[in-house]
Order: C-alpha cells, then sequence, then structure tokens
C-alpha cells in the first residue's frame, strides 16, 4: 500500500515563478465579484449558539445521512472537474500554459479561505434559503479534493506510454474513445486513490462548513457537524461524545463499504502485464463478485456506454495532422497571449483600485507578521510529529504483523476530522489553565501528525529486506543505522508525509487559533485567527489580505525546504 | 483453416463466395512508397538527422524486412509510413495519396504489445472494428474468427496479464489482422519474446502468410535480427548508421518455406551481417569523429569478459558463431565487438574477430595490470581525448556533465551524447582518468594513473 498518490504533485514542467505570480494575480481578481455580491454579509465559521434546536442523538442517523451526501455530492463535482480540468490541461499547449500554475496556487491556498468566499456568493446567489449553504459547504469540501485529483491525473495523462498513443492513432480510435478506453483507465488507480485521500481529508472542511453565521444570524445545516457545534455550544459533553461516535462509525463505514471495495476493485487498471505481487483486497468486493452483484452496474452501464460512445463520434477521430500551418500557429500564440494579457492587466487594475481603497499595501503588514508567529507552530507541529511518530513508524513498518494491524488504523485516524476533537481538547485546556498558544499547537498536530506516522510507515515497509539483513550481518546497529540505512531509506516517503501535513496545520491553525467551548472563548495570536476574526468580521480586505499572505506562505515553504528535500530524496535515495 | 476462409467472406466478400485461397502473389501495385524522407530531431547544434533520404516501395504481395542496428532509425521509419511522425521532409504515400495523418491503409504491431489490460482478448481485438464503428454484433464474429485464426480460442475471456507472451502477442496479430489493413507494420514483434516462442510464432505467421490467409497484402518487418529477416522476407532493405538511409538492399530469392540448411541461406546471412557491421570495404575501421563511431553502450566487464573468451579460443572467432554460444542476440555482442575494436584490443580479420597483441595482454593480465592496459587503450579513444582535453584545460578545477555532453553532442543527438557521457564515465572512471561526482554532476582529473603508488 502506498501513500504517494496523494502527495501534492510537484508541478511537471515549466512553471516558472513569473506565471504562478500571473495565476495568483489572476485568482485573487476572480475573488471580485465574490467582493461586490457580499458587501453587507458576515460569515463565520466558529460553532455559536445553534438553530440546531434539537439535539437529541435519535437525529444523529439523519444528520448522518445528510452530511454523507454532501461528501459524495462533493466527490463527484470534484472527479468531472479533474477529469475536464486535467484533459485540458494535457491536451492543448496553450491552456497548460495557464491551467497548471493556476492549479499549483490553488493548491496551496488555505481551504478555509474559500469556504469563506464561498459562503458569501452562494449565500447571495440564493438569499434566504438553505440551498446556497449547501452549495458552500459542498463547494468547500469539494476545494480540499479536487486540486490534488486533478493533479494527479494530469501526471498521468502526460506518463501515459507512447505506444498507446500510436495504438490509439493507428488504429483511428475516435476522441472519446481515446479517452474512455485508454486515458481514463490508465489513469483510474491513481485518480481512486487520490479520491479516496482527498476525500479522507474532506471531513474536516465538512465540519468546518456546516455551522456557519452569515450576516449576524446563525445558520446551519442539519448535519453531524453542526449537531457538534450545538452540543460544543451547550457546553454538552456527552452529546458531542455521541457526534464522535457518528463520525466515527461514518468514517470507517464509506471507507469499508467504498473506497475499499473501489481500490480493491481498480487494481484491474495497472497498465503492467504481469501480475502484482501484493494485491489490496475487500471483503466486500468479493461478497458481491462471488454474488454476482458486481456484475450489474456493468450490465445496466453497458448500454449507456455503447451510447456514450456512439454520441462520442462526434468529438472527431484522434488523429494528428502531420503537416502544422507554422503561420497559423503563431497567430493563434499571439492571439492567446494577448487576450490572457488583456484579461489580466484588467483583473490587477481592478485588484490595484481595491486595494487603494482598501488602505493600501498598509494591509499585509500585520498578516505578515502574524504569519511569522504561525510559520512557528507549523515547525514545531512537524518538529514534534517526526521525533515521535518516525521511530514508532519505523518499528511498525518493518514488522509486517504490526502493519496489517495498524495501517488501516492510522489510515482512519488520518481521515478522521480532528476539529471534531477540539472541543474535547478545549474542555481540557479550561481545566488546566493551558494557554491556546501552546495548546493551539496540540490541536493543529492533532490531524497533522498521522501523515507523517503514515508515511513513514510506507517508507520503511520499502526499505527491502535484504538490506536490513545485510545491515545486521555487518552489525551496522543504533545510530549508525539509523544515518546510513533509516533516514536514507524512508526519505522520499517522509518528504511525501512532511509536506501534507504542514499544509494540514496551515489549514487547522484558522480554526485552531481562535476556539469556544460552552460560550468561553480561547484565542491565540497568529495568522490563523487573524483570517477567522476577518471572517467573522466581514471584513473582506483584511479577510483577502491573510489568505493570501497565508498562501504565500505555503508556497515558500514548499520551495524553500518541502521541494528541495524531495529533489534530494528523489536523486539520492529512490530504492 | 476453414475459421479463416470465413473470416475472409465475413470481411471482404460480404455475401460473395471466398475467393480460393493462394499465396499473395501479389499483382506488384505499390501500396506504400516513401520519397525523399528524412526526419530530424532538434539537437544542441541545430537539426541532426535521423533518417536522411530514404526511397521505399512497398508492393502488394511482398514482405518487406527493415534491417538495422539499434538507433538506425528503423522504428522511426515504420512510425512515418504509419503517419503517427510528420517526416521533416520528403513524403509516404498509400496507394499514390499523401498522407495527411495516420494512414488508414495500416495496422501496427508492438514491440510491448501494446494492449490494454483492462480489456479482454476479445475486446481487445474488437476496438479496431469499434474505432471504426462497425455494430456489436459483427465485431464479435469478425473478432472470433479471427481468434480463431491466430490460434487464441479458448483465450477469449482472458485478460492479458494472464497470458503469457506469446499468446499476448497473438492477440497483438489477430487486433492488427481484423481490421484487414492493406499493409501489416511489425515493429520487432519478436524481440521481447524467448526464443522458443519466437521461433514458433515466426514459422505459424509464414504458414499463414504462404496458405494466402493472411487478410493483409503486404507486411513491412522492423528487426535487427538478421536471420529473422533472411527467414520471413521477400527484400530486406538494410538501413546504414546514422542518419539512417538505406544503405543496401537484398532480394531474397529462397523458395518458401526456407531450408534454413540451403547454402544460398547461410551465404545470404553472412552477406547481410557484412553489410550490417560496415565491413564490407576494405578501408577497415576510419575513426574520424564520435559520430562515425559513437561509444558502444558496452560495460568494462563484459569487454573483459569477450577479450578472455577469445583468449580461451586461440585469440580469434566468429561473432555470429560466438553470439550462438552465448545464446546472446548478435545485435546483442555487436557493441561488445565495436568496444574492442575502438579500444584497439581486437580487429577484425576477414569475418572472424581477432585480439590484438595489446588485447591479448589485456585478457591475461592481472586486475591492476588490466586497468593498466585499459587506461592506455582508452586514451587513445577520440571521445575519451576530447574529454580529457576538456578537463586539462581546466587544471585543478572541475568540468560540468553539462559541458561535456554539449561538446559531444555536436555530432549526434542529446539522448545519444548522454549515453555516450554514461560509457565514457564507465571506462574513465576504471582506468582512473577521472574523477565523477555524481551529486554535483562535475567531472575532475584524476592526479595518479591506475596503480601508481
Amino acid at each position: 500500500m502506498s501513500f504517494s498518490p496523494a502527495r501534492p504533485q510537484p508541478v511537471a514542467h515549466g512553471a516558472r515563478l513569473w506565471a504562478e505570480v500571473a495565476a495568483a494575480a489572476a485568482l485573487l481578481v476572480l475573488l471580485q465579484p465574490a467582493l461586490h455580491l457580499g458587501q453587507g454579509t458576515t460569515v463565520r465559521f466558529t460553532a455559536g449558539p445553534s438553530v440546531h434546536t434539537d439535539t437529541s442523538p435519535w437525529q444523529l442517523p439523519y444528520d448522518a445521512l445528510r452530511s454523507t451526501l454532501r461528501m459524495f455530492a462533493a466527490l463527484a463535482a470534484s472527479t468531472v472537474f479533474s477529469l475536464c480540468y486535467a484533459r485540458a490541461a494535457a491536451r492543448s499547449r496553450r491552456l497548460e500554459r495557464i491551467l497548471i500554475p493556476a492549479l499549483d496556487i490553488l493548491q496551496s491556498v488555505p481551504v478555509l479561505g474559500f469556504l469563506t468566499v464561498a459562503v458569501t456568493c452562494c449565500t447571495a446567489l440564493f438569499p434566504g434559503s438553505a440551498l446556497g449553504l449547501e452549495c458552500a459547504s459542498v463547494f468547500a469540501i469539494f476545494t480540499s479534493q479536487a486540486w490534488n485529483m486533478t493533479f494527479g491525473f494530469y501526471q498521468s495523462l502526460l506518463a501515459l506510454p507512447p505506444e498507446l498513443d500510436e495504438l490509439s492513432r493507428s488504429f483511428g480510435f475516435s476522441r472519446w474513445m481515446r479517452f474512455w478506453r485508454v486515458e481514463l483507465p490508465h489513469g483510474a488507480i491513481g485518480l481512486v486513490w487520490n479520491g479516496m485521500m482527498s476525500f479522507g481529508g474532506g471531513w474536516f472542511f465538512l465540519v468546518a462548513s456546516e455551522a456557519i453565521s452569515v450576516g449576524g444570524t446563525e445558520r446551519a445545516l442539519p448535519g453531524v457537524g453542526s449537531y457538534a457545534g450545538a452540543a460544543v455550544a451547550h457546553g454538552d459533553l456527552g452529546r458531542i461524545g455521541w457526534a464522535i461516535l457518528t463520525m466515527a462509525v461514518l468514517v470507517t463505514g464509506v471507507n469499508f463499504l467504498f473506497w475499499r471495495p473501489l481500490t480493491a476493485w481498480a487494481e484491474k487498471f495497472k497498465y503492467e502485464q504481469a501480475e502484482a505481487s501484493q494485491v489490496h483486497r475487500s471483503w466486500v468486493l468479493e461478497l458481491l463478485r462471488r454474488t454476482g452483484l458486481s456484475r450489474l452496474p456493468g450490465r445496466a452501464l453497458g448500454p449507456l456506454g455503447r451510447a456514450l460512445s456512439r454520441a462520442g463520434r462526434v468529438f472527431g477521430r484522434d488523429d494528428r495532422p502531420l503537416a502544422v500551418d507554422h503561420g497559423r500557429r503563431r497567430a493563434g500564440d499571439l492571439l492567446f497571449t494577448l487576450v490572457t494579457g488583456g484579461l489580466l492587466l484588467w483583473a490587477l487594475t481592478g485588484l490595484g483600485r481595491f486595494a487603494g481603497r482598501q488602505g493600501g499595501p498598509g494591509v499585509f503588514t500585520e498578516p505578515l507578521l502574524l504569519g511569522l508567529v504561525t510559520l512557528g507552530r507549523v515547525l514545531l507541529v512537524v518538529a514534534v510529529s517526526t521525533v515521535v511518530w518516525v521511530p514508532v513508524g519505523v518499528r511498525i513498518g518493518f514488522s509486517p504483523r504490526l502493519t496489517r494491524i495498524a495501517q488501516p488504523l492510522v489510515q482512519l485516524a488520518a481521515s478522521f476530522p480532528a476539529n471534531f476533537l477540539f472541543p474535547l481538547a478545549v474542555w481540557l485546556f479550561l481545566r488546566t489553565g493551558l494557554p491556546l498558544g501552546v495548546g493551539g499547537i496540540l490541536l493543529m498536530a492533532l490531524g497533522a501528525q498521522w501523515y507523517i506516522l503514515f508515511n513513514t510507515i510506507a517508507g520503511a515497509m520499502a526499505i527491502p529486506t535484504d538490506l536490513r539483513q545485510a545491515m545486521d550481518d555487518l552489525g551496522v546497529r543504533g545510530l549508525l543505522r539509523w544515518r546510513r540505512l533509516i533516514v536514507p531509506g524512508i526519505l522520499p516517503a517522509y518528504v511525501t508525509g512532511g509536506i501534507t501535513a504542514s499544509g494540514g496545520a496551515w489549514n487547522a491553525s484558522i480554526v485552531a487559533e481562535v476556539v469556544s467551548f460552552g460560550g468561553t472563548t480561547l484565542t491565540a495570536g497568529g495568522l490563523g485567527a487573524y483570517i477567522a476574526e476577518a471572517t467573522e468580521r466581514g471584513d473582506l480586505a483584511r479577510l483577502i489580505a491573510g489568505v493570501a499572505v497565508m498562501s504565500l506562505y505555503v508556497v515558500a515553504l514548499n520551495r524553500l525546504l518541502w521541494r528541495r528535500l524531495y529533489r534530494l530524496a528523489e536523486r539520492r535515495y529512490a530504492l | 483453416m476453414n475459421a479463416a476462409r470465413r473470416l475472409l467472406g465475413l470481411l471482404r466478400g460480404r455475401g460473395t463466395p471466398p475467393p480460393p485461397p493462394e499465396p499473395p502473389s501479389g499483382d506488384g501495385e505499390v501500396l506504400l512508397a516513401a520519397h525523399g524522407l528524412t526526419k530530424s530531431y532538434a539537437g544542441s547544434e541545430g537539426e541532426l538527422p535521423v533518417l536522411a533520404g530514404v526511397e521505399l516501395r512497398v508492393r502488394a504481395g511482398e514482405i518487406v524486412a527493415v534491417l538495422g542496428r539499434s538507433g538506425s532509425g528503423k522504428s522511426t521509419l515504420l512510425r512515418c509510413l504509419a503517419g503517427l511522425i510528420p517526416p521533416s521532409s520528403g513524403t509516404v504515400s498509400y496507394r499514390g495519396r499523401p498522407l495527411t495523418g495516420a494512414n488508414p491503409g495500416t495496422a501496427m504491431v508492438f514491440q510491448t504489445f501494446a494492449l490494454l489490460p483492462w480489456l479482454t482478448v476479445r475486446q481487445n481485438v474488437e476496438l479496431g472494428l469499434e474505432a471504426q464503428g462497425i455494430s456489436a454484433r459483427r465485431r464479435t464474429e469478425a473478432a472470433r474468427q479471427a481468434i480463431e485464426l491466430i490460434g487464441l480460442d479458448g483465450f477469449e475471456s482472458a485478460y492479458p496479464k494472464e497470458l503469457s507472451g506469446g499468446m499476448r502477442q497473438r492477440v497483438g496479430f489477430a487486433r492488427a489482422l481484423v481490421v484487414e489493413p492493406d499493409v501489416l507494420l511489425m515493429d520487432e514483434p519478436f524481440s521481447a519474446l524467448d526464443v522458443l516462442t519466437a521461433e514458433n510464432l515466426r514459422g505459424e505467421l509464414l504458414e499463414l502468410w504462404e496458405s494466402g490467409l493472411f487478410p493483409t497484402r503486404a507486411v513491412v518487418l522492423v528487426t535487427h535480427n538478421i536471420e529473422e529477416a533472411v527467414l520471413m522476407a521477400d527484400r530486406i532493405v538494410v538501413l546504414g548508421p546514422r542518419p539512417g538511409a538505406i544503405h543496401t538492399t537484398f532480394e531474397v530469392p529462397l523458395e518458401r518455406p526456407r531450408d534454413r540448411q540451403s547454402p544460398g541461406y547461410a551465404e545470404l546471412i553472412d552477406r547481410v551481417y557484412r553489410t550490417m557491421t560496415g565491413r564490407t570495404g576494405a578501408t577497415g575501421t576510419g575513426r574520424t569523429g564520435p559520430a562515425e563511431a559513437p561509444l558502444p553502450e558496452a560495460g568494462v566487464d563484459a569487454l573483459a569478459g569477450l577479450a578472455e573468451l577469445l583468449a580461451r579460443r586461440g585469440g580469434g572467432c566468429e561473432p555470429a558463431v560466438l553470439a550462438e554460444e552465448l545464446g546472446l542476440d548478435l545485435d546483442g555482442l555487436l557493441p561488445l565487438v565495436d568496444g574492442l575494436e575502438l579500444l584497439g584490443l581486437a580487429e577484425t580479420v576477414e569475418t572472424e574477430l581477432v585480439l590484438t597483441e595489446l588485447g591479448t595482454a589485456f585478457a591475461g593480465a592481472d586486475v591492476q595490470g588490466s586497468k593498466r592496459i585499459f587506461a592506455e587503450a582508452v586514451r587513445e579513444v577520440p571521445q575519451m581525448r576530447l574529454i580529457l582535453d576538456s578537463l586539462r584545460q581546466h587544471p585543478g578545477g572541475t568540468v560540468r556533465a553539462g559541458h561535456l555532453a554539449g561538446q559531444l553532442a555536436r555530432q549526434c543527438t542529446g539522448e545519444q551524447a548522454a549515453r555516450q557521457l554514461e560509457t565514457a564515465t564507465d571506462w574513465g572512471r576504471y582506468a582512473e582518468l577521472f574523477a565523477y561526482d555524481a551529486d554535483r554532476r562535475v567531472y575532475r582529473l584524476e592526479e595518479r594513473g591506475p596503480g601508481d603508488p
């Protein structure tokens, strides 16, 4: 089992700094409609007294169902988005130059930043209706899933074996057939694994997005997250316990009934001619296969597939003209550059005017300084998790028996939304008098640590047994063994975990630096608290400044630390 | 064979009775033609030609083998014929019409099979028909017959990964044949298979071809295997070293089925071999620059092994005999032969590879001794001289790998230069001429020679 499909993929090529800066500017600019729509509405997502009047535990099954539906709606949207976006980027040389840097930026924006914008937009689009909130919630979950899945599918399109491309063109496949028969199956494994990992991360944002206050009135969607929010507001520990239990059942159930069978089924899309040595199994899938139920969807969708492939013929044949008209091509490039450049310029001037109205570039000073505090916390989270979990992970990874037991558990723990446990932790802080400046680090680590553990296990498993035996044979033990074998061996996997963990910690800081429990609110100074407060007050200028600065920190940390480590690991320590 | 006849009837006749089978004698119609075909890729100093001025006509009723060593551009030529890559200049035409995209009259069989592992054998075979929009019922019927023709019956519902290599390539053949292409293009179709499997498949394919049940009118076979070419083809086109142009064309006058024991067969193999290894002229090996005699991909250990083997056999042997004895493809042995010759450790006399005096000493020396001899020999290789000169111009300093690759790339593509640099690094490190730091990707002159105190 490997965690690697979920890693934030380094940009493949050509993503030069200017392109990213331009894309970042363009995205900030796209916020402008939101700014106009959202004047006058304010949003906050710390749970206040809730509209959720009924907190009877009997309400929970219905709430759980609503939450799950939201998650799957977001997953469907993410999948469709990934397929279209990645296909467009891989197909068109021109679009690729815009889409890929944009994706890289989108990936670095804290998801809760999107949530605020989404809520303002959606409530303005559907005034006075729960539909707006519903959309915003789904959108927030979508933003936590889509970028990763898109990157994964884009990479798999780039990595399409050349003989498959030649097969498609020389046998005169239609474009639809190329996508449906070749490209989608080839990328299916990556898509499923990325989907599973992103789905696990999505629960966090589900919880964060269900109970929101808009324009001073508390609004909540029926769901587990809002149920917990209400219980927290009442300071009812028993009900919080019920909510946590429901969440655990949900996460485990979806994993067992949906993702495990899906990953096991996706095995058939492996593009290797040999039988795999290690196969993913699922009881559920085997049960379905044995009873013949697994053939039902195929039989039901068969005619649909045939109809699609007939309809798909309108997209034409997968053929590339042998002769390229250089003049026309250059003219097309020029036109494309002019149009995108023009749009960007128009957008930038708009942004400049907005910034000018809101007090100029000075608005960035405060978040930049606060960002240093949060950066310190994020680094501490990563460092402490490393010290604690790397030895444990190596121990587990070296023992096949422990791995079998621990790996699914860790995976579940990583999926479990950490913010669900915040109330319990805060109750503890209130009892012990621990300041949130320190406690916040614990809260941030609550979710982030598992990525490090999970990847360390995977990395340790990947170290070949004969290498370990050789070290035993030579008497290489203790510190020397760590220096010579273990650290280099797990580094590639560890870096992947580190990127994910630090990204998760940045995101968590927005909900971890301001927390409340039963009417008491604790605050720790930092960029996360700054964004949370700006959100609550509906101060859009400061909100955008905060989100932009946080994205900047995430990008800088990735470039200065993680990507360098990643390259080093790939070059020197790839086993 | 009845199945094949029915397949023909189904696909061709559509109601009319199938024509009586006879070997595809052909009316000599030109199906595929390449005229003045050149193809070049971008190199560090302008365009580097891979193919230069290829003239080729494929007529109905013939099997044409395109033979060349690795890097001679033979796969590129095949892809130009298939309309998958555009030529830099010249034209490819199918039945007199120049291609504007993928060639409608050809189907390809791939070296790596290129089967879709998520589809069953039957679905894989049906792909080409599905692409043509043929109805599911007729597709199934045609696929069933093609599967029967190629001996895959019983495997219809298997997935490719459950099959052995030979069975997989049969799927590749069935998939190409079911669309009834005018010309079947085969890109080293047997080279990923083990010797026995390849032999069997070649035999079956030839039988089908000779029986007249083969649903294509001509075949182009790309291969590096001389015997395969002589066994199968009516005409052998030998591509010279880069940039590939047609070096020689051999007509194969032998009767089918071919008798491998006949003197004509052995003699033809010998002639083709001498042409391919460039040993027909009296000039010998003219070492003028990296492009003419590129550094072969030959490891030091394998070179030493070959030298020792020659020494044990009295100093000389025919490479073809050696290859057979070692169970190697001749193509796998040739880089080693080139390596020994380039180093001046062996030379070709008539058809035999004979150790030189230096080579005999090399084969007999101990570890440090053979290092010394190798160092002596390797200094004379043009590419090494280029690298050493470069290093000497930076005394005590270092030279980046990119710089050296750039110098080598003046006369070959970047990819080739990288491969040559890899060999040079291996040789130079062994000879202790220079040190290479792979982390920083820099070269440094080694102060002491091998064996110096």
